[in-house]
């Protein structure tokens, strides 16, 4: 009994030892491997020959991918790094395992056209990702706002913004605005109001928080630069007033032109420069602003999103 | 007749419960419990999904193995034991020894998926926080692995009536792998000619079709059923299944056992 439970507890130390020993060794192993990261491999390319490897539990199987495919993108993006070259290839097969699983497409745009470090740079890839989920889904009214929002913003072809957009419209329980942006396409195509039009949609239609904060971050550059412009402008008419640019916002109340201080959409006062431009306090809050930087700015390499509450 | 194949499958039912069969259940318990927790942090909108195929697929997979590696052991087992002498000494027919062994594995499967379904909506109702009335096609998604398993037990007892039991996993294992294909040999046999076609026509249909059976993904995203598929598979399942175990009663009848 007494020799037993002596090789018993020999057996449990001796366990508890080799573990903690592999460990540490695998750690070190890990230290010394070189050559490509595990995520920077594919393993089997072709969608058809997963579908099939699968057994039937292809909806599993796209949930795994399309998991792969967040974690890829999250990874590079967090990381800074400009290439993504496996995003599409595991987004198509996430949609190809799963043609219904329409997150992956709305994300899928989303991480796909946008230009780097906010996405991949692969807008004819989120366009092709979209007209094959229109294709699976052909009800989804969200699918063609995802392309022609894609032709508008990143591509600037805005006929096919506003095809896409009235074959949106024509869905069942489509959003009420589809058929106003296409409609206004054609006349507003590159003005303020209509990319405000086009994130105030993305705002209110999606569900998801980083994609709300990515709208409403847009939203007030739109705004910033729309402010910056008027009172650049106002500044301009006080110099042909008085010969001279305002030295404060005061100035500009005093002479009828302005009520009061303005501020940017944080809430922080512009600031007014000797030369007559228009500055924000604090250009990192309002990522994507065309105007009001500091001539010699350089943006974040990754933007700054503030969260919408 | 009936009490005694009700008793043959009671002790079967019995024997995987003391065979530990139902430890699986803790393994399930714990992936499901993982998934609800984190597929939220690492993955973006699709908790709900994963829940479901997760769990319906896990259901049918743990099922699956349950069905083969307990069904290849149902005769084989008795014969090396030397109990099923015993059994058939008695007024036992050689059938209603077939028959109480498929009842009773069967029943073991029933109740491991009714606990495992019991798992997936907890864990559903974890992610969503409550319950819709799209999620009562998760139960026909249930039910249609369940069909899957009284195909898939009646085949190993077909097998185990006249292999040895590495053999009958093979078959089993292999006709549930075939039968996952089934779609595409009728696709395949659509672009052949002659006798070609008509071979993979008929293999085809002689081997179960599991992917008709298999509405997890489609559940999943909440759609429906329709009726006339649930009428179908059930009559399918229970045809098939009746089929597999005639041809085991047949060759049990027939077989040697001196």
């Amino acid at each position: 009994m007494r020799a037993s439970r002596l090789v018993s507890l020999a057996a449990g130390a001796l366990l508890a030892l080799t573990l903690t020993v592999s460990v540490l060794l695998l750690r070190c192993i890990d230290t010394v491997r070189s050559g490509a990261p595990l995520e920077e491999v594919l393993y089997v390319s072709s969608p058809k020959v997963l579908k099939r490897m699968s057994l039937g539990y292809d909806g599993l199987l796209a949930d795994i991918y399309w998991t792969r495919a967040v974690q890829y993108f999250g990874g590079k993006h967090h990381s800074g790094v400009k290439r993504y070259d496996l995003l599409a290839p595991l987004l198509e097969i996430t949609t190809q395992l799963d043609p219904h699983l329409l997150v992956a497409y709305e994300y899928g745009a989303n991480f796909l056209a946008p230009a780097p470090p906010l996405g991949a740079g692969m807008p004819e890839r989120a366009i092709a990702l979209q007209e094959f989920g229109i294709r699976n889904n052909p009800d989804d009214w969200h699918l063609y706002y995802n392309e022609g929002f894609v032709y508008y913003t990143e591509l600037n072809d805005y006929a096919k913004a506003a095809d896409a957009f009235a074959r949106g419209a024509r869905r069942p329980h489509a959003h009420p605005f589809l058929a106003v942006m296409a409609g206004r396409m054609a006349e507003h195509a590159g003005d303020l109001q209509m990319a405000r039009m086009m994130w105030s949609t993305t705002y209110d239609t999606t569900r998801d928080k980083s994609v709300k904060a990515n709208a409403a971050a847009h939203l007030r550059a739109l705004q910033v630069d729309e402010d910056v412009t008027v009172l650049e402008q106002i500044n301009n008419r006080y110099h042909q007033m008085t010969g001279r640019f305002a030295g404060s916002f005061g100035e500009l109340a005093s002479a009828g032109l302005l009520r009061g201080t303005p501020l940017d959409p944080l809430g922080h006062p512009y600031k007014l420069m000797p030369d007559g431009r228009v500055e924000v306090r604090h250009p990192d809050d309002l990522p994507f602003i065309q105007k009001g930087t500091p001539p010699d700015y350089t943006p974040p390499p990754v933007p700054k999103i503030l969260p919408t509450d | 007749m009936s009490s005694r194949v009700f008793n043959i499958a009671f002790n079967t039912f019995r024997e995987a419960v003391r065979d530990r069969v139902l430890y699986n259940l803790v393994a399930f318990a714990l992936l499901m419990t993982g998934a609800a927790i984190l597929v939220g942090q690492i993955s973006i909108e699709i908790e709900r999904l994963v829940v479901v195929n997760l769990g319906l697929t896990a259901v049918s997979l743990f099922g699956m193995v349950i069905a083969i590696f307990i069904g290849i052991g149902l005769v084989s087992k008795e014969i090396e034991k030397r109990t099923l002498y015993t059994v058939l000494s008695r007024p036992v027919r050689r059938w209603e020894f077939i028959v109480g062994k498929f009842f009773g594995l069967a029943g073991t499967l029933i109740v491991n998926s009714v606990c495992m379904a019991v798992g997936v909506f907890a864990a559903l109702f974890y992610v969503s926080r409550h319950f819709q009335s799209a999620d009562g096609w998760v139960l026909v998604g249930l039910y249609f692995i369940i069909l899957q398993f009284l195909i898939v037990t009646s085949l190993t007892l077909l097998f185990s009536s006249f292999s040895s039991p590495l053999l009958s996993a093979v078959f089993a294992f292999s006709l549930f792998v075939i039968g996952s294909f089934s779609e595409d040999l009728r696709g395949f046999a659509s672009m052949t000619r002659g006798i070609s076609k008509w071979l993979a026509t008929a293999a085809a249909y002689l081997v179960p079709n599991f992917s008709a059976l298999n509405v997890i993904s489609s559940v999943a995203h909440q759609n429906s059923v329709s009726g006339q598929l649930i009428v179908y598979n059930t009559a399918y399942a229970l045809f098939y299944a009746t089929m597999a175990l005639s041809g085991a009663v047949l060759i049990f009848e027939r077989r040697n056992l001196k």
